[in-house]
């Protein structure tokens, strides 16, 4: 296939970027997104240009570094995978693909696709943990049982990989969906209730400073979400927030 | 050639770590405050040992090249940890576990070390379970097992196919707690360039903000490589994309032995190559090997038929079907270890019976399970006579509830279903047994550098059993580091903050600057991948599957011949004080470049069979590894003196006082 790119360039932080434009010939159905870009940026490398710099590591769809706004959705327009997970059979001959990262005031742009996503992690760090030493000294593992239902609805919450889509996918960059996901996985189980409270308030207070908007309601992102992440989520942590304010 | 003290405490074997523990120095509260500790990588090892050492009260600083220290490649493993829990009741104990990871390893590794393994593991799964870490629960609330290559018992604990995800979370939650609390400073998007030694002891290391390509310098009483395995020496790999040997080889130039190389694990269920674009390999869970069925066709023109797309997998009867794992080894099946289900694929496709267009692939098939399942599920529903839709539906139902996100995943690469067809697969470079040398203290032989996880050669001998990597990982972070690398910090209460204004930093600092420089200034010819796919071809085609001193000879001088053509002729874009993906995969390749020759030598000199290094000259008449205790029974740890040829061997004798040396069998 022949395509045209036109891909966000930026140098840094501080200048101002543009779009660009390249064509790209000769690219397979088999390929993943991301060695189509492979496959440009050894082009721009021979030439003596450039590559275009974009956050990649396991190209199987977990670590969550891979983002891409790829025509206007975020990790393409195939659904429940990141970019890493798209293949080029998706496009077809002659396709322009608009490649842009993830737009967001929390996260600023680094380099071209690559944006600044610490802003999660400080969130996590407000409180995404129970307080347990890791001495190893606790009980049994099994000494607590816990329903299946919510054992597994905490891992679903879990398998947040915390790339962002939701936040680029809302037009208020809220991060409601990522937050929430964070807080289920441990108000579901019994480990995390004892400091249910003080975590949920730590973790929305952390995500308001962060600069995020705030949920209108739109579902956005739990459609555009690669791990399918529920908007039942939000409305748990609407709950947790709430019984926590009144206390 | 020296003998190496391994530091293995004496005493009988389950009695070692707790009179180890009971008798080792410790550092008191107040002093903790005053030692600083650098760990490189937070993936379970780093992660889970930079949150115990920040808890127990020394000041840590994690690096991670990643944006995130969630991000580490430990997230990727699929299919669970290993516990002797003995939950089933199936007969599982910590001897158990300790057995079959020496027999696993094909007697390559450290009695003593393998032991405290098993001992700690029932531990990391009551710490991760209070980490709220949610592993997979049966219907009374507790914790579901499955079973695993090499054993005959269910101990594997998991989390649906993310169980190295959801352990890698839980540890870096535990980080979260620390970096809260001001006792972990997370350098993230930062590389360690080399570690910088005073006095012969590890104090420090210089690094590179990513970013903004800044050079720094850092200091501490210890430093703490957890950077993980060396598997994309080979390119193409399961590992993460930007997975290195860096920090690794840069501390075994500076005096820290490299140990058995050329061990490295060859996983069997991987998606094959499907061209030259590739870049990077997907493995498949080998918990699919609990229910999914490998196979070939029996006759050599039905498989020619499937290459050439004139026939499908489900047009061959059972009678046509070649399930060669349950026929070679009826005892242990389809549940062999990897390295003897990775060598009977390459086996059955060398003769010509691989099935998708490159001929390099097999069938791993589910279509009993989901019948067994169905039929199972139709009964305890209080279905009589299901018809055969409603048993496919019922026992689908089930395969994707056990391994949904695998499923897709393969769908989604290959674009066929697996739930209707074969999924096709081929071996794959998934991990790295060789590593570091390190004592029972995890010490390396540079004073004050210690290694855990993957970066390490100590537990898996010469193959390592599924779900062990992530029971190895934790149980070095949480369980033994913190405690072996006090003994060696109380000699540091009273050393004070190690300044960063030495010679010692700025000659390493200087170093630094000029090998940054000297890439930067090569004359401009092929990029960086050029190189490391050609290396990957050389390391695969010459030191994979199976190896024979030609070829290894003939490895030897092609990779010292493209290193210094790489150093001369690589091209890099940009400039080095600013984001440059280019310069930060040249600096990996160029160590790669390094170590790919030093592997092909400890290959080379290791004459015989054993585990995941197979070695042609040396096998038994049907095709096992033929393994030479009398000769071979060490670990071999090279010295760098200079380049790779010159390096030493030292030999640390394996001593087995409790296990009775066998020839593997698993038939």
């Amino acid at each position: 296939m022949k395509l045209t790119l036109k891909i966000w360039r930026q140098e840094n932080a501080e200048t101002k970027g543009k779009m660009v434009d390249y064509i790209i010939d000769g690219i397979d159905g088999d390929m993943s997104f991301l060695e189509m870009l492979d496959v440009l940026n050894e082009d721009l490398v021979n030439k003596g240009e450039q590559p275009v710099e974009f956050d990649h590591d396991c190209r199987e769809g977990i670590c969550g570094s891979c983002s891409l706004q790829i025509n206007g959705e975020p990790h393409g327009p195939d659904k429940l995978i990141t970019t890493c997970q798209l293949h080029m059979r998706t496009f077809k001959d002659g396709d322009t693909i608009v490649i842009e990262p993830f737009r967001a005031k929390a996260f600023p742009v680094i380099k071209d696709l690559i944006v600044d996503r610490t802003a999660f992690d400080r969130i996590q760090q407000a409180y995404g943990y129970i307080s347990v030493n890791t001495s190893g000294n606790t009980i049994d593992a099994n000494s607590i049982p816990i329903e299946k239902e919510n054992a597994d609805d905490s891992f679903n919450a879990a398998t947040c990989i915390g790339c962002g889509a939701c936040v680029a996918a809302c037009k208020n960059a809220s991060a409601m969906l990522f937050t929430s996901a964070k807080v289920s996985q441990f108000a579901l189980l019994p480990q995390g209730e004892v400091e249910a409270d003080r975590r949920v308030l730590a973790m929305v207070e952390q995500m308001d400073k962060e600069g995020f908007g705030n949920c209108s309601n739109t579902g956005a992102c739990e459609i555009e979400c690669p791990k399918g992440i529920s908007l039942e989520n939000i409305a748990r942590m609407n709950r947790e927030y709430l019984k926590a304010s009144v206390k | 050639m020296s003998i190496l003290d391994s530091k293995i405490p004496k005493g009988p074997l389950e009695d070692k770590w707790s009179n180890y523990k009971n008798n080792i120095n410790l550092v008191n509260p107040a002093n903790k405050r005053n030692i600083d500790v650098i760990m490189i990588g937070t993936g379970l090892a780093g992660g889970s040992a930079a949150a115990t050492l920040a808890e127990l009260g020394y000041n840590v600083k994690t690096f991670c090249y990643q944006d995130s220290p969630r991000r580490a490649h430990s997230i990727a493993a699929q299919g669970g940890i290993n516990a002797a829990k003995n939950y089933q009741g199936d007969g599982d104990s910590n001897f158990r576990l300790f057995y079959d990871t020496i027999k696993g390893g094909d007697y390559r590794s450290r009695e003593a070390n393998v032991y405290r393994l098993a001992e700690v593991s029932g531990n990391i799964i009551d710490q991760c379970v209070a980490q709220g870490v949610p592993f997979a629960r049966e219907y009374g609330g507790m914790l579901d097992n499955r079973s695993f290559g090499g054993v005959l018992v269910s101990r594997t604990f998991y989390a649906k196919g993310q169980t190295g995800q959801q352990l890698l979370l839980g540890a870096y939650s535990a980080m979260n707690r620390q970096i809260n609390r001001g006792k972990i400073t997370a350098y993230n998007r930062h590389e360690m360039m080399d570690v910088v030694l005073v006095d012969g002891k590890a104090r420090g290391i210089i690094a590179r903000d990513m970013v903004t390509g800044a050079i720094e310098r850092h200091s501490a009483h210890a430093v703490v490589l957890a950077s993980g395995g060396y598997g994309n020496v080979f390119f193409l790999s399961t590992n993460a994309m930007g997975s290195n040997v860096m920090a690794a080889w840069r501390a075994h130039r500076r005096g820290a032995y490299f140990a058995n190389p050329c061990y490295t694990q060859i996983h069997p269920t991987c998606i094959p190559v499907s061209g030259d674009h590739q870049s990077k390999l997907t493995l498949m869970s080998e918990s699919l090997r609990n229910d999914g069925r490998i196979w070939v066709p029996k006759k050599i023109e039905d498989a020619e038929a499937i290459r050439a797309g004139k026939k499908k997998p489900t047009d061959l009867s059972e009678e046509e079907r070649d399930y060669y794992l349950e026929r070679r080894y009826p005892a242990f099946g389809n549940l062999v270890p990897r390295d003897v289900a990775s060598r009977a694929a390459k086996e059955r496709c060398d003769a010509g019976f691989g099935v998708n267009k490159t001929g390099e692939a097999v069938y791993l098939d589910f279509a009993s399970a989901i019948e067994r399942y169905g039929k199972e599920k139709a009964f305890t529903s209080g279905h009589k006579n299901p018809s055969k839709e409603e048993v496919y539906n019922l026992g689908k139902e089930v395969v994707e509830s056990k391994y949904g996100n695998l499923f897709q995943m393969y769908e989604k690469i290959v674009d066929q279903n697996p739930y209707k067809t074969p999924m096709m697969i081929y071996p794959a470079v998934h991990y790295t047994m060789g590593g570091l040398w390190v004592d029972y203290n995890l010490q390396t032989t540079i004073p004050g550098c210690y290694s855990t996880g993957e970066a390490n050669f100590s537990d898996h001998g010469a193959n390592r059993l599924g779900a062990s990597a992530l029971m190895q990982g934790l149980a070095d972070g949480y369980f033994v580091l913190p405690y072996t690398i006090g003994d060696y910090l109380s000699n540091d209460i009273r050393t004070g903050k190690i300044p960063t204004d030495s010679v010692e930093f700025d000659t390493a600092e200087k170093e630094v600057t000029d090998r940054i420089n000297k890439l930067m200034n090569a004359s401009g010819q092929h990029s960086v991948d050029f190189y490391h796919k050609k290396l990957g071809k050389i390391m695969w085609n010459k030191c994979g599957m199976s190896r024979n001193a030609k070829e290894l000879n003939e490895a030897i001088h092609e990779i010292a011949e493209l290193r210094e053509d790489f150093w001369k002729n690589v091209k890099i874009p940009g400039t080095a004080n600013t984001k440059n993906a280019e310069l930060e995969k040249a600096g990996r390749v160029a160590d790669f470049l390094e170590l790919g020759e030093l592997f092909a030598k400890d290959a080379l000199h290791r004459e015989e069979s054993c585990g995941g290094h197979f070695r042609e000259e040396y096998q038994t008449p049907d095709g096992e590894a033929l393994r030479d205790d009398e000769n071979f029974k060490y670990v071999a740890a090279w010295e760098y003196t200079g380049k790779p040829s010159d390096a030493v061997l030292h030999k640390e004798e394996l001593i087995f006082e409790n296990i009775e040396l066998k020839t593997r069998s698993y038939k």
